[in-house]
């Protein structure tokens, strides 16, 4: 192709004009300007100070907080308490093998050119959950075990919510292709499946699986409070995923589903091949927000006694030894939710123009 | 399939001798075949022989039925009753004689249906990889090679969305060809077309037609029906009306309907 010599205009900002044409077009919008001016210099002052000037970092027990700030101490010195929860201190580094190993598969997914980045990614998709399965229980190979029930704070979440997500993908992939069966009776049980559960509060879930599910259960063959959370929760996630999926399986138009027809591939193929890469492509911002809020919905597993970290962070603001510390609990609890669900955010946008094909249909 | 295309491309006239060099056996037999969609009777009671080589053009007023009919041939649409025969091969609800039919049968589409997640060349290897088994290797070669023919081998890594519709057509029939059908089905391959890019999906078809492949082509374009065609059908409300060679049938209608269809065609 020829080059061409013209370059496209740039588009400049000009800040003084920019300013009169959205800050000051008229005389309504002059004094929102000025308000909202006001409000937020009034509170960024008093709201500074208290997270970092008068903030308190350094010390070792409560006293050392001066109250005039945020008391990030009180983090500071429960921060193993809210990262391992009960995990013995000694094993602990088991425990941060797969905060390393979880770290290096999806770090990297930022980088555009960090070599192997896809193998790391597929590893973070199926190796790691394999890893840990060994490794965070113990009890083999040597390992001492570590009951589920001593598991807490943000890797508890973490646990959660990673095999949530990376279970009920393609569960939910599964119940969306069965609901779209022409077989009656596949159909039929994907329906009554998805319908059940996907009305059915999470908080009950969770509830029914810790305490009834025992009760149908026989004798003898009762697990763990967390694995029975870990199949409500995930059986629920697999239902909400299954209708976003659905949507982006509707959205593909018919010829495509002919075209793989007519050059003879099966079902299956024609789905892994065809549809289904272009269904998740195009669903790929609703499959993330489920990810999202099943990642803060995790939360609730501290109705049926399991803590993670919210649940950790509430049982330690009301230690009658820290005064006054549910605000700065609260807060970096919430901030801990919003660093991963931001990261799982950019992501999906990365994601979604790496997929970008230039094809509209 | 196994012996190239000639490459120099063949003058109408040279080529349009019908049926020298088409074969003496069937491969595609209707009998009586009938289809419903619910209680609407689209096709009704069809017939039709196709010997080996033989290149069909299928016409016919909008509704009439023809892309229901050619789809039936790879089962993309099930028929009631009657039977279609393709290669030696009933079609049941057997899905291991509908795809060892569908390996046989290309079909190129209107709306091209080209795979958009996947550049030019994976959507021609798709098939030849994983319903043929073809290594890889092999796959892109032969890939590349009927890009050559259809003249585009240097979008081979595009995606479908950055060609223009007459380069996708001709890839989709490229794709088809992928696979080495023995039959090609192309159900208005240029309706969707631009008119600058209709002639140059058709030459490609013409050249195809030159090569000694089994065509069922579903047209308007009745200047591709007088040069290429051994028959042209005339399809009118779910029936064959008329079935002749394109000399006598452009020139000597036999059926009210089909004189009244070639008026309003022809006069544009
Ligand atoms: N899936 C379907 N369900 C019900 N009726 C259908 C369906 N597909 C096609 N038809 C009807 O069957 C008849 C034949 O359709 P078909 O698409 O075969 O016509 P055609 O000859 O290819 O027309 P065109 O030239 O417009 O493509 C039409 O009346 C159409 O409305
Ligand atoms: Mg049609």
């Amino acid at each position: 192709m020829a080059e061409s010599t013209m370059k496209a205009p740039k588009k400049r900002i000009d800040p003084v004009r920019w300013a009169r044409e959205n800050l000051f077009s008229s005389w309504h919008n002059t004094i929102l300007t000025l308000l909202v001016g006001y409000l937020i210099v009034t509170s960024v002052g008093p709201l500074l100070n208290w997270v970092l000037l008068d903030a308190n970092f350094q010390g070792s027990d409560p006293s050392d907080c001066t109250g005039a700030g945020a008391c990030w101490l009180f983090i500071n010195q429960r921060l193993n308490f809210f990262i391992y929860g009960f995990y013995p201190e000694e094993f602990q580094w088991r425990v941060d093998i797969m905060f390393g190993l979880l770290a290096l598969s999806f770090a990297p997914q930022f980088i555009e050119r960090f070599p192997g980045r896809k193998w790391l990614g597929l590893f973070g998709l199926t190796g790691l959950p394999i890893v840990g399965y060994f490794l965070i229980p113990g009890g083999l190979f040597g390992l001492e075990e570590v009951q589920s029930s001593k598991w807490g704070g943000l890797m508890l979440t973490l646990i959660l919510a990673y095999i949530g997500i990376i279970a009920s993908l393609p569960i939910g992939t599964l119940l969306a292709l069965g609901r779209r069966s022409e077989m009656p009776i596949i159909r039929g049980l994907c329906v009554v499946f998805i319908e059940v559960w996907r009305a059915v509060p999470l908080i009950t879930v969770l509830f029914m699986a810790s305490v009834m599910l025992p009760l149908f259960l026989p004798e003898g063959m009762n697990f763990e409070k967390l694995a029975r959370a870990l199949i409500g929760i995930t059986l629920w996630q697999s239902a909400y995923m299954a209708e976003v999926i659905r949507g982006g399986l509707q959205a593909i138009p018919r010829g495509q589903y002919e075209a793989a027809s007519a050059l003879g591939l099966g079902y299956w193929k024609k789905m892994g091949l065809i549809i289904l890469p272009q269904a998740l492509k195009l669903v790929i911002p609703g499959i993330v927000n489920t990810f999202i809020s099943l990642f803060k919905d995790t939360t609730l597993v501290l109705i049926i006694g399991l803590f993670d970290i919210l649940g950790t962070v509430q049982s330690t603001v009301t230690d009658p030894a820290w005064q006054n510390v549910a605000v700065e609990g609260y807060v970096f609890v919430a901030f801990c939710f919003w660093v991963f669900c931001f990261g799982i955010s950019r992501y999906s946008q990365n994601l979604e123009r790496k997929l970008d094909t230039g094809h509209r249909t | 399939m196994g012996k190239p295309m000639t490459e120099q491309t063949q003058t109408p006239e040279t080529q349009s001798s019908p049926s020298t060099d088409v074969g003496k056996s069937d491969i595609i037999r209707v009998e009586g075949m009938h289809k419903w969609y619910g209680d609407f009777h689209v096709l009704k009671d069809l017939n039709l022989t196709v010997r080996h080589g033989e290149r069909i053009v299928i016409c016919g007023p909008s509704g009439s039925g023809k892309s229901t009919f050619i789809r039936c041939i790879n089962r993309l649409e099930e028929h009631q009753q009657g039977k279609i025969i393709v290669d030696d091969v009933e079609l049941t609800d057997d899905v291991r004689q509908i795809d060892s039919v569908r390996r046989e049968v290309g079909m190129v589409f209107q709306h091209f249906n080209l795979f958009p997640h996947l550049t030019v060349l994976e959507n021609c290897c798709l098939s030849p990889i994983w319903v043929r088994k073809t290594p890889r290797k092999e796959a892109e070669a032969t890939a590349m090679e009927y890009l050559e023919r259809v003249k585009i081998p240097d979008q081979a890594n595009k995606f479908p969305g950055q060609l223009s519709g007459g380069q996708q057509q001709r890839v989709a029939i490229a794709r088809a060809l992928c696979m080495k059908p023995k039959i090609m089905l192309f159900d208005e391959p240029t309706s969707a077309l631009d008119p600058e890019m209709i002639k140059e999906v058709l030459d490609v078809m013409i050249e195809l037609a030159g090569s000694g492949m089994t065509m069922l082509c579903v047209t308007h374009e009745m200047g591709f029906a007088k040069t290429v065609a051994d028959r042209v059908i005339f399809m009118d409300g779910g029936e064959i009306v008329e079935e002749a060679p394109p000399h006598d049938f452009f020139t000597n209608p036999q059926e009210p309907r089909t004189q009244k269809f070639l008026k309003q065609i022809l006069q544009h």
